[in-house]
Parts: structure tokens; sequence; C-alpha cells
């Protein structure tokens, strides 16, 4: 149920590659899936409607863009509006002239508001400040606690004391002061809901303190709530930005766009890990591709528009699918994909590629693909079109014309036939595999089995690489367990 | 050289137009489907439950959130087929309250399928009812000589420790003796957290130092359960998130433990907070196959939370919701009874 939503919009886009103009029934069409991704990643109802009604707005003021599928468009035209929402009028961290800088922290139970705070103040440590903590929430058992345990590990003080919460941020203040500090965070209670007692508390710290800087902490994974809560709390305070947190896990984020959409204020700072450090100003880009669940497919589309002749792209890639494809084509796509650039750079744009099948595409030489270019280029005209009708002394013709080996133009040709069969089968689209990575590597695969001891030693690799990709992609998880309780790996 | 050729051609057909990333639906597909075959079948010997706060007016002023996302269905008028206005209501209705996309959709395609012969309110009361008719017993015993376990898991900041607290007031209250294992050996500060739990409700705790093999935490536990002669061990273990291999390993492993005798595991509940959208549902698939869940405690319903994700697990995961959070108090952790909960959400 959670088909990316680039997923979704190529299937569409299949369907429409041969018309090649979008019209208002595939635009609807397109936008219904749009809805559901969005709704899927938690993207509050209202958010959503007004949000598709902005698309609609730039997808018919534009041109439309000949190098792109309808899909595509769509895909780029939701992505621009994405990063639009949540990148537009960014907060950029001033320092008050006369220190402490006070940031005042809220949010409800459970959002990470403390171990915010902690994390807050190592990015400030890093940015070479003095930040100070005040330890005012509480309310939960232990959160005092837990704040000191996480501050001593960076280094940082915290204030506390019992009293009341007011008086604890108001004392705090003053000892930073005192102190010389130059940053001061208050960590507030949450409470399980939005209620009066919370609102009326956190708005009393508020006017004590008069913080630079108010913060509401949303946890990623909420879900519609997630408005509620940041209106609410924008009601009382005047949020001056969003933390998000909780982005290391499995999921869309929508609850971003939400709050983002409601407030009106920019996410500052984006929280992706236990560790205190995993802790960064936010990315707006890489969120919308997240929300979109489409890693860096908007590099490569963008890519493509640039150095692609959209023509001839869209000329032989609706031959492709239709199974109608000729070396001819082939050359055309191939030329175009050279103007692209390295391949392995094309490859580390491609979601679902490892790290081994990039370092083996790396390793193609331009050489090998200048002999398959004079291979077809001693083609004649027909040869290319049809061939089926290249017999033996054809063959010979054009390995001595190309100054390679028949065996060589046996080669190109078989692997050729073998193409063609299988982009059939992706343009009928009733992929058996997962995905066309799970078809690489099968095809790499048979080709190396038949072919061993005349595939380039990259290959091999590449071959396995594919191959555990696309186990990666279609299996359970694999990886070996090493200890107990590790770092979790970095997010990109 | 030749092999090369498809690499590239590949490269091309990605590049000139056809972007086919198939790969997450698969696998989830195959998740959910080998998950279910791991639930266990578990002996049930003694229900635990008692007529509580669960009335249907508590509920209804505790969910009035909820309520007031129902407002617009409850006020739909008419019987018989659904138009497309009133299609277009119900399912903005269930989208706010985080019951997801498929959900809906299937929920809607039963209304249009089924009409509405006594109104749309009633008609969806039905449609809900009939996702939640999961088995929902929850088990106190174990076999005869082992020492009953709970174990608790759950994403960061979804109460696990508070709900140990207050399952534990509620055993105390049907007079167990409970033993705490502070098994959330990572966050700072969890252990004196249950620790204020164990003093208030009188329950015995063992606890060891932030780092420590929470395995073996909840293994001594077990061991003291069983030589003072506690009923039930209640396990705490620390909030992961449910992508993590790592983490998840971990947690089959204090699982494991729990379950090797004297121990044995009788009931996990993942608790899961009520605001969370649909990362509930991967969440829950995860802990599923990580630490074979056997019921939700579903937290922090009160207030402004939508709790339509309850439907959505009990339907695509058959994951039962047992204890539902209404309020910070002890008491206000009940028993989920989804007549009342859908009750309160449409009765008029």
């Amino acid at each position: 149920m959670f088909d990316a939503l680039s997923d979704r919009l190529e299937r569409i886009s299949s369907s429409l590659r041969s018309r090649g103009r979008l019209s208002d029934a595939d635009l609807e069409a397109a936008l219904a899936d749009v809805r559901s991704a969005l709704l899927d990643a938690d993207v509050e109802f209202g958010v959503v409607r007004a949000f598709l009604d902005a698309v609609r707005e730039r997808l018919s003021g534009e041109v439309l863009s000949q190098s792109l599928s309808p899909g595509q468009q769509v895909i780029k035209a939701v992505h621009d509006q994405l990063v639009d929402i949540l990148g537009s009028s960014a907060l950029k961290i001033t320092y008050a002239s006369r220190p402490p800088t006070v940031v005042l922290l809220a949010g409800l139970q459970g959002a990470g508001k403390t171990t915010t705070a902690a994390k807050l103040a190592l990015w400030f440590k890093q940015q070479g400040r003095q930040p100070y903590l005040v330890a005012a929430d509480l309310q939960r058992p232990a959160a005092v606690e837990q704040l000191r345990v996480l501050a001593r590990e960076i280094g940082i003080d915290v204030f506390s004391q019992s009293s009341d919460p007011v008086d604890v941020a108001k004392k705090g203040l003053d000892e930073a002061t005192r102190l010389g500090r130059d940053v001061v965070i208050i960590d507030t209670a949450g409470r399980l809901a939005i209620d009066d007692a919370l609102m009326r508390e956190v708005r009393a710290i508020s006017d004590v303190t008069s913080p630079h800087y108010t913060f509401l902490v949303i946890d990623a994974v909420t879900g519609q709530d997630a408005v509620h809560t940041a209106k609410a709390f924008h009601e009382t305070l005047e949020l001056s930005g969003l933390i998000v947190t909780k982005l290391d896990y499995d999921t869309r984020g929508g609850a971003v766009l939400s709050a983002r959409g409601v407030v009106g204020r920019p996410v500052v700072f984006a929280s992706n890990g236990e560790r205190l450090a995993d802790f960064d100003l936010f990315y707006p880009d890489r969120m919308a591709s997240r929300i979109l669940g489409m890693g860096d497919v908007m590099s490569l589309i963008e890519q493509a528009e640039r150095t692609m002749d959209p023509d001839v792209v869209a000329e032989s890639a609706g031959r492709m699918m239709s199974g109608q494809f000729t070396l001819d084509d082939f050359m055309a796509q191939l030329n175009q994909v050279r103007k692209m650039g390295s391949l392995g750079g094309i490859m580390r744009l491609m979601p679902g590629v490892t790290k081994e099948m990039r370092s083996a595409a790396s390793n193609v030489d331009e050489g090998q693909l200048n002999k398959i270019e004079a291979i077809v280029n001693s083609m004649t005209k027909r040869e290319r079109r049809e061939p089926v009708i290249i017999d033996g002394s054809r063959r010979a013709r054009i390995a001595k014309g190309s100054g390679t080996s028949v065996s060589a133009v046996n080669q190109l040709l078989k692997q050729f036939s073998e193409m063609r069969k299988m982009m059939r089968q992706m343009g009928g689209n009733n992929p058996t595999l997962p995905g066309p990575m799970g078809k690489m590597a099968n095809l790499a695969a048979r080709a190396q089995a038949q072919r061993g001891d005349q595939v380039p030693a990259g290959f091999e690799s590449l071959a396995a690489g594919m191959k555990a990709g696309a186990a990666k992609q279609g299996g359970p998880k694999n990886k070996k367990k090493k200890g107990g309780r590790v770092t979790p790996p970095k997010q990109r | 050289m030749i092999v090369l050729i498809v690499v590239l051609i590949l490269v091309a057909l990605v590049a000139g137009d056809v972007l086919l990333i198939r790969r997450l639906r698969r696998r989830r597909r195959e998740f959910a489907s080998r998950t279910r075959s791991l639930v266990p079948e578990v002996l049930v010997t003694k229900v635990a439950s008692r007529p509580d706060l669960n009335d249907i007016e508590t509920m209804e002023r505790r969910l009035s959130a909820s309520r007031s996302v129902f407002e617009r269905v409850r006020a739909l008028s008419g019987v018989g087929t659904l138009s497309r206005e009133q299609l277009d209501v119900v399912e903005e209705v269930l989208l706010r309250s985080d019951i997801g996309v498929s959900t809906t959709n299937e929920i809607l395609a039963l209304l249009q399928e089924n009409g509405a012969p006594s109104g749309i309110a009633s008609a969806l009361r039905v449609a809900l009812l009939a996702s939640l008719n999961t088995d929902r017993t929850i088990r106190t015993e174990a076999s005869p000589g082992r020492v009953p376990v709970w174990l608790f898991v759950g994403v960061n900041g979804v109460g696990k420790t508070t709900t140990i607290g207050k399952l534990a007031q509620r055993h105390a209250n049907e007079g167990r003796r409970v033993m705490l294992a502070a098994g959330d050996t990572f966050r700072a500060a969890a252990s004196e957290q249950l620790q204020q739990w164990a003093t208030r409700t009188g329950s015995d705790i063992v606890r060891a130092g932030e780092g420590a093999d929470p395995g073996s935490v909840v293994h001594d536990a077990i061991g003291r359960a069983l030589a003072r002669g506690a009923d039930i061990v209640l396990a705490d273990t620390a909030g992961r998130r449910a992508n993590s291999t790592n983490l998840l390993d971990e947690l089959s492993k204090i699982r494991r433990v729990a379950d090797r005798e004297p121990g044995e595991v009788i009931e996990t509940f993942m608790v899961l907070d009520a605001t969370t959208g649909q990362n509930a549902l991967s969440q829950a698939r995860e802990f599923l196959a990580a630490a074979n869940v056997t019921g939700i405690v579903l937290t922090k319903l009160d207030g402004t939370a939508r709790g339509g994700i309850v439907v959505a697990i009990e339907r695509e995961l058959a994951i039962p919701v047992k204890y539902v959070g209404v309020g910070e108090s002890v008491d206000d952790l009940l028993v989920f009874d989804p007549r009342n909960f859908v009750d309160s959400l449409l009765d008029a």
C-alpha cells in the first residue's frame, strides 16, 4: 500500500506515452494518485486539498516540457510545489545582540522534546556558542534526570530546581546570564494532548522568558492530528519554526507538510537518529523526495532534461516499449546516455542501485562503448532496422568493417534480441521480478553464464551486485546482526 | 563487452522515460503474509477484565475530539443508496480519522454495495465493527510452573513505561503481585521512571545500569519473580524505530530469553501512540515479525487523537487492540471495547 508515488505516476505515464500530451482527464487521474500518496504519507486532508489545487494551477500554467513524460511532469510539479511549501521563507538563526539568545521548546509528550533540547544544545555548541539547558519539564517523572544524563554526555550544564516550571525557567535564565552563557534552551513539559493547563503553563514560561525563538517539536510519524497540535501551539505561542523528530523512522513524514502548511512557519531543524549528533538543519528538497518516496530520481530527471534531445528520446523510447526497437534506436539512446555523463554518475542517481553496481559501472571504459558503436556503424541501414537478415557473410563484413571479430558481432546481436524481448515484457507492464532491477540482474547473470570467459572483469561484480540489489528489494532483510544495540546506520 | 550493452540500454531506459521502481510494494506484501502465520496459538487460561470506567458516556467524553471528526457523518440523513456527496463526506471523515486510504476505500466499497438501510451512521458502524472483530482475550496465566511475562515493545515516546506503570497498578488492584523488569537500558532515566512506578504501585523491580543487556535484566526479573512468588512480570524494553534490523534482532533476543523456562511470554504488547498516522502499520508489521505481538495498547486516545488507525491495523494485520489510554491518570487505561469505541464516535 506504500507504493512510491513516482512509481504509480510512471504507470500512468506509460499508458500515456504514445499521446505525449497531458489531457485534463489524465491530469485528474494522476492527481488522484498524488492525493492517495499524500494521504498515505499522513499529510492532513485539508492540506492535501489545498496542495492539489496549487499543483493543478502549476501544471495548467506551465508549458509542457518535451523531454519529460506526462507522469514525470506531474511528479516534477508536485515535487516543486512540495519544495516551495517546505522551503520557502527559511529561518536563519541569528543571535541576540544582548545575550543570551533564548530558545523555548514546546510540544506534545513523546514528540522528543527533551532529547531535542540536548541535540539542539550540541548543535549550538558546534556553532561555537555556549549553550545552557533549563529543565522546566517537571511534569513527566524523570524528565529532568533524562536531560541531565544527556547533557552530561555532551558537556553542557543543566539548570533545574523542584519548584514550579515558570519559576525554574526564570531562575534558569538568570543563572545563564550570570554564567555568561549566550544561548539558553528551555525544555518544557508535554501533555498527552493539548489542554488548557499545558497551554497556560507554556504561555507563562514564554511570558517570563520572552524567547527569541519558540520551536514546536513535532513527531514525523504523527497522523492527521499534526495540524491541530501545530495550530493550537501557534495560537498560544506564536512559533518561530518547527523541529521535526524521528525522521529516521520508516515514515514519509507528511506531518511535516501538514504542520508547515497550517502554521506557515519554516521547519528549521530535523532529527534523524537516536544519537545526539543526528540532528541538523532541515533540507526541504530531501523531505519532498521523501514524501514522494522517490530518492534522487529528480536529479536524474533534471539531468536528462538538461542534456538529452527530447524528440530523439521520446521517439526511441516509444518504440522501445512497443518492442519495435531497432539498432538505430539503440545507438540514439546510447548517445543520449553518453551525453548525460559517466555511467557511474548516472547509476548514483538511480534508486535501488547498490554500491557494487555503481563501482562496476564506473569501471566501464569508453573504448568498449566505441567498439559497440563501430559495430553498429558498420551495418547497413537495413541491417540496423532488421537485424534478422544478418547472415554469416554479413557478419564477417561487419566484423571486418568495425575492426572487431565475428564473435563480437554475434554477441551484440544475440544480446540485442534478448533486450528486445525484455523490453516487450516491460512495455507489457507485467513484471515477474521486483522491478527492472530484478530483470537487469537476471539478464546480466544469464549473459554472464553464456559468455563467462568474455565478460569483462567489472561485470561479474556488476551482475552480483544487481542480484544483491534485487534480493534486497524483493526479500526480507538479511543483514547480519553485529552485537547488541549498535549505532543505527545514518539515513542519507 | 556485450553484457555492457544490457546495462547501457537499461540506463537508457531509465533516462529515456522508463522509471519503474517497484521495490517496496512487493516486499511489504510478502512481509504481511509471512507475519500473519507467526502469531502463536496461546492457551487461554483466564481472562482479566473487569467492568470499570469503560462505559459509553466516559468514552464519549474522552473521545470528544474524534467524535467531532465524525460529527459530519452523524449529521448525514437518509437511507438506502448513498449519494456521491454523502460518500465524499464519509471518505473525508474516515481519512481525517487516520484510517488510511486503503481501508477507507474498502469501507466505502462496502457502503456502496450494501447501502444504508437504516441510516448512514449505522451503516458505517456496522462496517467499522466488522473490521474490529478480532479476538481480544487478555492472558494473565502461563502454563503450570512457568512465570507469565508481558513484554512491552514500541517506538520511542509512545508511553511504554507509563503504560507498564498503569498496568502494574491494575494487576495490583486485581490482587496480583507484580515484578517489573526495567529492560529499557538505553534511554537515559527510563529505569528511574519505572522505579517510581514500582514504588507507587508497590511492585518489585529489577534494574540494571545504563547500557546493560536488556535480555539479562528480563531474565533476572523472571528468576526473582519465581523466587519471590510474583504472579506476573511486566518487562519494559527500549523504544526503537521499527526499521532497524539490529534493534529488532535485539528485541527478538529479549523475547526468546523471556520465553525460556521458567518464563513464558503470554502477551507481547505493542504500545502505540494514537496520534500516529500510517506509519503505525509499518511499525506493527515489523514488531509483529520481530516479537510476535499479541496485542496493541493504544495510548493518548483522548484529546485530539483520532484512533482510526486502530481500524486499519486490525483490518490489515489482525492484531487486536487490547487496552486504550484515554487520559493521564492510572484509571484511564481501559480494556478496549470496540462497540463502545465505535458507538462513542457514531452515536447521535
